[in-house]
């Protein structure tokens, strides 16, 4: 288990560790202006040269590279941000930003994941019935309308239904409940669909056919072997749904102007801020990978059965 | 040659002994038929019998045809025959409407500057039959008929070149992938790491640093959409390369390259179709996802994105504006996941009788 859990752990800073050496290379393609906030029209070629040579961006990458890897393990300094917030840490930056759009984001996983595994249990308790039926649409709907659409046609009409305000604002409770709702819609969708999945894996195995012969009530059989064994894999699932949160949600986070992390990235690109966009994408991608990390662990401690050290077992 | 000699016809493929007796019969017999008889007779009988080779490979098997019968199942299935219909149509009509009569330009902007006094033609709602502009014009005066079929054009000529390229890679390196094993470890890390950056990600780093035009943006998502490809098509090869029919065919000397393209192949195109027509949608809302974000291809090429991305800001007052093109967004991207979907579980082969 413990050989498991530290290879688990190796390769994935392995992998995070190839990220951030792909990302750096990619992003010395930016031009240079991201580095100097507003200044970069009022300086001289010469002071230009000297500001990018005290910066250390003049050496070669590999160096760069090592620099930038030194100090985010040494002191966990990934640079000043240039425009954003002009020579503010770029960690200060992105910790300013993270508290509301976790809240956002936790709320409604809180409210999503829940009602979305119900959703996927009432599905799969007849097959054909009017809640499969249902759920089945409204799993297609989400997933084949584009996020975009739906996202911006509930906010012109929920609006004006509800009479809640266009955009977020922090003392408007009732601006917090569409963006909730609509972060709600996805996830609610993926829970459903994998949790029907799971459960009619889980109903077609022949222990559960034993079961009806012994005459096992169909309750007990339902929540007490079937539900219990569908929701095994539903665990792979939670730690990256609550790390994710903090990632943000581009879109809606844009379309009701809330100061969280998903508009932050954007910010970046369009003020050409080069520090603080490597380490959103750098942070972006480590919480991808240890998300998934965290969710084959917790599987693995949910579930006894599943053995880590045959290949690939985890997975 | 005659063409009533059957001697000089069927002597040629006969051996030297054959053929001295059958000349010493044929000269000594009179002939059958006079020459009027003769031409009564239907031309045929004076034809070769074939002898193909397919036909004789059938003797014995039922009339299973896999196309045949996927065409079948797939006309079974009303949604998805009234999708896929949707879909021809409109693509076809995407297609047709600028030779069509009366059309206006997408990229002309249609205030009359030198009319006195000045005429604007700026966010003219929708007139239908009844004026110029059958769906109104946008926020600096162009045609938004004309440029919702031209950014329908411009979506689905990304949506589909990203779905070829995309499957075409995957296909390749999936088969390779699953097929050899010692390239495995290496695709998995690549896999682990393309597939752990989300995708918007490298979308919206691939706009910034190349700038957003349609060629970037397709080099964009298709890298990223290969490798999800190539992970399923390596699954299901390693599924089907180690079946019986698979071993019996390379037991038989059948070369890799063969056996990948005959054997293996056919096996998975179901899934492929359904790959193929999901990332068609996926590719499209991905450029809408960029105007969103203001990294979009700029507004002199109308795609989907971008009208929807220069309407939202009006969406209060001038809704129809974004209703219309995102209802032809929706309705591509619905059918394409319906179709698709119906027609991956007609090709299936388990579903066939």
């Amino acid at each position: 288990m413990l050989a498991y859990i530290v290879k688990r752990v190796l390769r994935s800073i392995l992998s995070v560790f190839i990220i951030i050496c792909i990302v750096f290379v990619l992003l010395r393609m930016l031009p240079v202006e991201g580095y100097f906030g507003g200044r970069y029209d009022l300086l001289t070629e010469e002071q230009r040269q000297m500001e990018l040579y005290r910066m250390g961006l003049l050496d070669p990458v590999p160096v760069q590279l090592f620099n930038f890897l030194r100090q985010l393990v040494t002191e966990f300094d990934l640079g000043l941000s240039s425009r954003i917030r002009v020579n503010v840490p770029v960690t200060t930056v992105i910790a300013d930003r993270v508290p509301i759009s976790v809240q956002f984001g936790l709320i409604s996983v809180a409210i999503g994941m829940p009602l979305g595994m119900a959703l996927g249990v009432m599905m799969s308790r007849k097959k054909g019935g009017v809640w499969d039926k249902a759920g089945t649409g409204y799993v297609a709907i989400l997933n084949a309308v584009p996020a975009p659409v739906y996202m911006v046609l509930i906010q012109l009409y929920g609006t004006m239904l509800l009479g809640a305000p266009l955009t977020f604002r922090f003392d408007s409770p009732m601006s917090r409940v569409l963006p909730i709702i609509t972060m709600c819609l996805p996830i609610i969708a993926i829970n459903a669909f994998w949790m029907r999945r799971y459960m009619v894996d889980e109903i077609n195995r022949d222990y559960i056919k034993l079961a009806q012969i012994k005459n096992v009530p169909t309750t007990t059989i339902f929540f007490r072997h079937v539900f219990r064994n569908a929701v095994v894999p539903m665990t792979n699932l939670i730690p990256l749904s609550i790390l994710g949160t903090i990632w943000g949600q581009i879109i809606i986070e844009r379309l009701y102007s809330i100061p969280g992390m998903g508009g932050l990235l954007i910010d970046a690109i369009l003020a050409r801020d080069n520090a603080l966009v490597q380490a959103l994408v750098i942070m972006f991608s480590a919480i991808g990978i240890f998300g998934l990390l965290l969710g084959d662990l917790l599987m693995a401690f949910v579930d006894p059965r599943i053995r880590l050290h045959k290949k690939g077992a985890a997975r | 040659m005659s063409k009533y000699n059957v001697w000089l016809k069927t002597a040629n493929k006969l051996e030297e002994s054959i053929i001295d007796d059958f000349r010493a019969r044929v000269t000594a017999s009179p002939d059958d038929l006079t020459e009027e008889n003769a031409a009564k007779l239907p031309a045929e009988y004076f034809q070769f019998a074939h002898n193909e080779f397919k036909e004789a490979e059938r003797a014995g098997y039922s009339n299973y045809s896999y196309w045949g019968s996927t065409i079948r199942m797939f006309f079974r299935n009303k949604m998805g025959v009234v999708t896929f219909a949707i879909l021809v149509v409109l693509m076809g009509f995407a297609f047709i409407q600028p030779i069509l009569p009366g059309q206006l330009d997408p990229g002309t902007i249609h205030d009359d500057l030198t009319a006195v006094p000045v005429r604007f033609y700026r966010n003219v709602p929708p007139q239908f039959f009844e004026g110029r502009f059958f769906l109104g014009t946008n926020a600096i005066g162009q045609d938004l008929w004309a440029r919702m079929w031209a950014g329908t054009r411009n979506s689905l000529f990304i949506g589909f070149t990203v779905a070829g390229i995309s499957m075409a890679f995957g296909i390749m390196f999936g088969m390779l992938w699953g097929y050899v094993r010692k390239l495995d470890f290496l695709f998995t890390e690549m896999y682990n790491i393309i597939n752990n950056i989300p995708n918007t990600i490298i979308l919206i780093l691939a706009a910034m640093l190349f700038g957003p035009s349609i060629p970037v943006l397709v080099a964009a998502m298709s890298m990223w959409a290969w490798i999800g490809h190539a992970h399923n098509i390596r699954n299901l090869t390693l599924m089907f390369r180690d079946r019986e029919f698979n071993l019996a065919s390379r037991c038989l000397g059948t070369g890799v390259f063969r056996v990948i393209i005959r054997n293996l192949l056919p096996q998975m195109i179901s899934v492929i179709m359904l790959r193929m027509a999901l990332a068609v949608p996926i590719a499209i809302t991905g450029e809408v996802f960029l105007s969103y974000l203001g990294l979009g291809i700029s507004q002199v090429t109308p795609t989907l994105g971008n009208l929807l991305e220069m309407a939202r800001p009006l969406m209060r007052a001038h809704p129809y504006q974004l209703l219309f093109p995102a209802a032809i967004l929706s309705v591509i991207s619905i059918c394409f996941y319906l179709a698709g979907n119906a027609f991956s579980d007609s090709a299936d082969p388990r579903n066939h009788v």
